[in-house]
This record gives structure tokens, sequence and C-alpha cells, in this order.
């Protein structure tokens, strides 16, 4: 690791002050995916501002009928949350596959967000890789990428985005709070994580020193018919080939509100409006859930290793959709 | 104690180094204060400067839970974090999970079932094993042997004695739920 400084405040604002003072400085706060960085000499922040001692630690209901996470509430205690549980299975569900206990005891909601990808080639720091060092070439394009990207990727970099959590929220269509030198704003969840484009050491949409404080989940959770489905290469501990958050809303079998969001096929958590709109006013069925994945996987393009993404995804889609709408047994 | 930074005073450090910290550590039960540099993650601190050579370093990582302690009653990678973010916290090691009172060489439950039901081989795992099956039973979500998997995931053990270390476990908690 290399050597920096420490700095601990129970302050937002000293938080953000201190860290505008120093444009190389970090926030910590679970540690888990920023010290395993700076140990492989992926990141080498100068100064260090720990933020666990802020007040962003509780799970509190929003006037709009939503739930708002405060951004150091643990992955973990969101997963097993009441409210949680009972107004948003789907995040539960998601948080729940991914990482392990220990890491989901540390690792925290707004950190979660902030996760970097798991390319090989961007941890390790003798191969080029444009998202670690811009400029110096992809080395996933014609290397193992297996794990990669298979929608919205670049020329620059075909990396994934590894969360879970966020794509559940991506289907949830949660709101991101964040607070910096320039005030508050919300993002949504949307808008938050960003394609890479010809700039992918850039993974989302935050300011340079802003902090994020809570994410809020609006008041509709999709309690009732939901699934998040992750095929991986072991049972558990492993991050998705691909995964899928489907959420529904139906009356009789007819769907009247549909969501469905991808992991581990781009560099964001992936939707297609189309393919959700489409499914709506019509019957839960095999074959308008084989419509709505061909939506979804439109333009997808594989690669030497991760060709087979495609039609898995669209069968996983598929089968999460059936889940959801409990036409299929989810065991 | 690791002499060679408890005789390295701040003033002759070298200029380009940032200052050693005192740092208040709470573990199983005593409090210790560490001279240490930002950087030493707790699971350094515990076995290079307080000799708790119980938790072990595998991959250094977060992957493979040998480094397993419990913060708060809380399972996590020692490996992972920074001591010094760690001040205030109550830690307890592999060193402190016997009860206290009575007979010194008490166990705890699972140390017995883990030598009962011959849950090691090599036994390097065994301290993140043990902490991590403290950890699950102190969460309470584990309720069948399919939970116990899932829920010890993030402990490898790559001489394969799973199925012992989740009997031993199982064991305990049916003790505990008798």
């Amino acid at each position: 690791m290399n050597s920096f400084t420490y700095f601990r405040t129970d302050a937002v604002d000293t938080a953000v002050r201190e860290r505008a003072s120093e444009p190389t400085a970090k926030f910590i706060a679970g540690g888990t995916n920023l010290l395993d960085l700076m140990k492989e000499n992926v990141e080498h922040p100068t100064h260090l501002i720990d933020i666990t001692r802020l007040p962003l630690t509780t799970i509190s209901d929003n006037v709009d009928g939503g739930l708002r996470l405060g951004a150091l509430v643990t992955n973990a205690d969101t997963a097993y949350n009441e409210q949680v549980i009972q107004r948003y299975p789907l995040l539960s569900q998601a948080i729940l596959a991914g990482a392990s206990p220990q890491l989901r005891n540390m690792a925290t909601d707004g950190g979660n967000l902030l996760q970097r990808t798991r390319c090989y080639y961007f941890y390790d720091t003798a191969t080029p890789c444009n998202k670690r060092e811009p400029g110096s070439g992809c080395s996933a394009l014609n290397g193992y990428n297996r794990i990669h990207a298979i929608l919205g990727a670049s020329n620059h970099c075909i990396a994934t985005h590894p969360s879970d959590m966020c794509v559940a929220l991506a289907a949830l269509e949660a709101e991101v709070r964040v607070t910096g030198s320039n005030g508050e704003r919300t993002i949504p969840f949307a808008d938050f994580h960003r394609l890479p484009g010809d700039t992918p050491n850039i993974d989302n949409t935050l300011e340079p020193g802003e902090l994020i404080t809570a994410i809020d989940l609006p008041a509709r959770g999709f309690p009732e018919y939901f699934q998040y489905l992750k095929l991986r290469d072991r049972a558990s501990y492993a991050f998705a080939l691909v995964s899928v958050a489907a959420a529904l809303e139906m009356e009789g079998g007819t769907i009247t509100a549909a969501r469905i969001a991808l992991g581990g096929v781009a560099h964001k958590p992936w939707r297609k409006p189309e393919a959700e709109a489409a499914l709506v006013g019509k019957p839960a069925n095999k074959e308008n859930f084989q419509a709505a994945a061909e939506l979804l996987l439109a333009g997808a393009q594989g690669y030497e290793h991760n060709a087979f993404k495609i039609e898995l995804a669209k069968r996983v889609i598929v089968r999460a959709l059936g889940q959801a709408a409990k036409l299929e047994p989810t065991a | 104690m690791n002499p060679a930074v408890e005789t390295y005073p701040p003033d002759v450090r070298p200029p380009s180094l940032p200052p050693v910290h005192s740092v208040k550590l709470t573990v199983n039960g005593k409090d210790t204060e560490l001279q240490i540099s930002p950087w030493t993650t707790l699971l350094d601190a515990l076995r290079e400067y307080m000799d708790l050579t119980g938790t072990k370093k595998g991959c250094d990582h977060g992957q493979c839970g040998a480094c397993t302690v419990l913060i708060n009653g809380k399972r996590i990678n020692s490996c992972l974090t920074l001591a010094i973010m760690q001040e205030g916290a109550q830690i307890t090691t592999i060193e402190g999970i016997a009860p206290t009172e009575g007979n010194a060489s008490q166990l705890h439950p699972l140390q017995k079932a883990f030598i009962e039901h011959d849950a090691f081989q090599c036994g390097y795992c065994t301290p993140g094993q043990i902490c991590s099956a403290v950890g699950l039973m102190n969460e309470g979500k584990a309720k069948t042997t399919a939970d116990i998997k899932e829920l010890m995931s993030g402990n490898i053990c790559r001489c394969g004695a799973y199925t012992n270390i989740v009997d031993a476990i199982e064991d305990v908690m049916n003790q505990k739920n008798a």
C-alpha cells in the first residue's frame, strides 16, 4: 500500500471541505474495494478521509412514502432490514446474492455504488488498461474477456460494473443523494453510472469531491412479483456472469408494470425502457418474456470468450420473469 | 510489539513519510495503544504489533476469510480494514472467544465441535472459520444446512474439510436450540 495521511471527522461538511482541499484524497468507509485496490497499486490516494463516523447510518421513511438508506448503512443491515424485506425484497435478494457475509458486514450502501470493475486487466498493473491508465489501451478487447461486457461497450473499454445491489436499485429507480462543495443534488439511478465511451476511467457522474449521503427508494417497491436471478461460475461468492433484476405488477395474468435490469453485461446496470413497455398490457407468458429479452439484448456484441453471454442473458431474463410472475419455482 | 517501529521516533523518520499515529484498540476486552502508520491493516496490527497470530493472513484481499475477526460481534475481514479506523470498536479474535471465567483451558463450543468433527486438516483456515461461525450464530439467519453452507461461503478451506466444518457448526447450533 502507498503511504497516505489519515483524517477522521464526524461532520459531513468537514469531510467535504477536507476532500476539496486535496484533489488526490479519497473518502473511505467499508474499505473493502478501495484498500484492495490500494494493495494492488491500482489506487494510490495521498490522503484518506474516514467517513465511518458521519451520521449517515440509518434507514428511515421518506415523506413521499419511500425509504431512505443512509450511505453508511452496511449492505448486511440493508438486506436484513425489516422494511427492506417487506417493501423492497428484490433489493434484499440482490444484496444477499453478492460478496460474502464478512464483506456485506463491512461494505456500505454508498460504497457499493462506487465499486470498480473486476476486469483482470484493470487489476493487473503490468498490462495496458484505459480505465486505470487513460490512453494505454484495452487488454481485454483481444484478451481473456469471459467476464466482460456485451452491451454498451466501446473499443476503449469492455469492463462491466460488478455490483448486484446496483442492478436492483436500477430496476427500482432509486435516486442517489450527494453533497459537495456546490451543495446537494439528487441523481436518478439510471444517470449515476455511465457507459465507457472514450473516457472509461470515469465510472459515474459524481463531480470530483462529491459525497454520497443517501440512496432514496421510491414508494413503489414491487414487493409481490420480483426476482433477482444471478448466474455465476460457482454457487456462491462469485461475481455475476449475467444477473437479472425482474419486477412486475400484475392484475390477474396481465402485466401492468415491468422493470428489468441486467448485471454483468455492461459498464452499468442495463435497462431498456422499450423492453419493459412491450410487456405492459400483455399476459405473463414465455413468449412475451422472450420478446422482451430480445429487445433488451438488441445490439449486443460478443467477444472471443463471452459471446455465450448473449444467449445466456436471454434465457436468464425469461426465467427471472417467469419466477417473478410466479409461473416457475425459484429454487 | 514490533521493535523496528517502537524504536523509530517520529522526529527521525524520513520527511516523506507521514507521522506514526497513536492508535488505541480494544482487543479481546483489553485496551492497547499502538504506534503505527495509518496504512497498517487491522490484520497486520494484530499479528505484527500485538503478537495475536491466531488470526491468519491468507490472501490479504478479502477473498479467503482466514483473517476473519469480530467487530462489535459482527464478522469482518481484518485484512480489508485499517487498524486506525477501528478505534473505539470491540475487536474479538480467535484468542478471545473462549469463556474466560473458571477453567483457563476451557474452549468455546465451536472450538470443541471443530475438534470432535475433525473439521480441519492443516488448520490454517480454522481460526477464520471459527470466528466466522461465531458471527454466523450471532446473526441468527442460518436455519438449514444449506443456509450454513451459503453463509460460510466467505471462508475457503483448501484442504476441503467443508463437510466436517458444516457438521461442527450445525452440531453447535443444534446444542444451542436444544
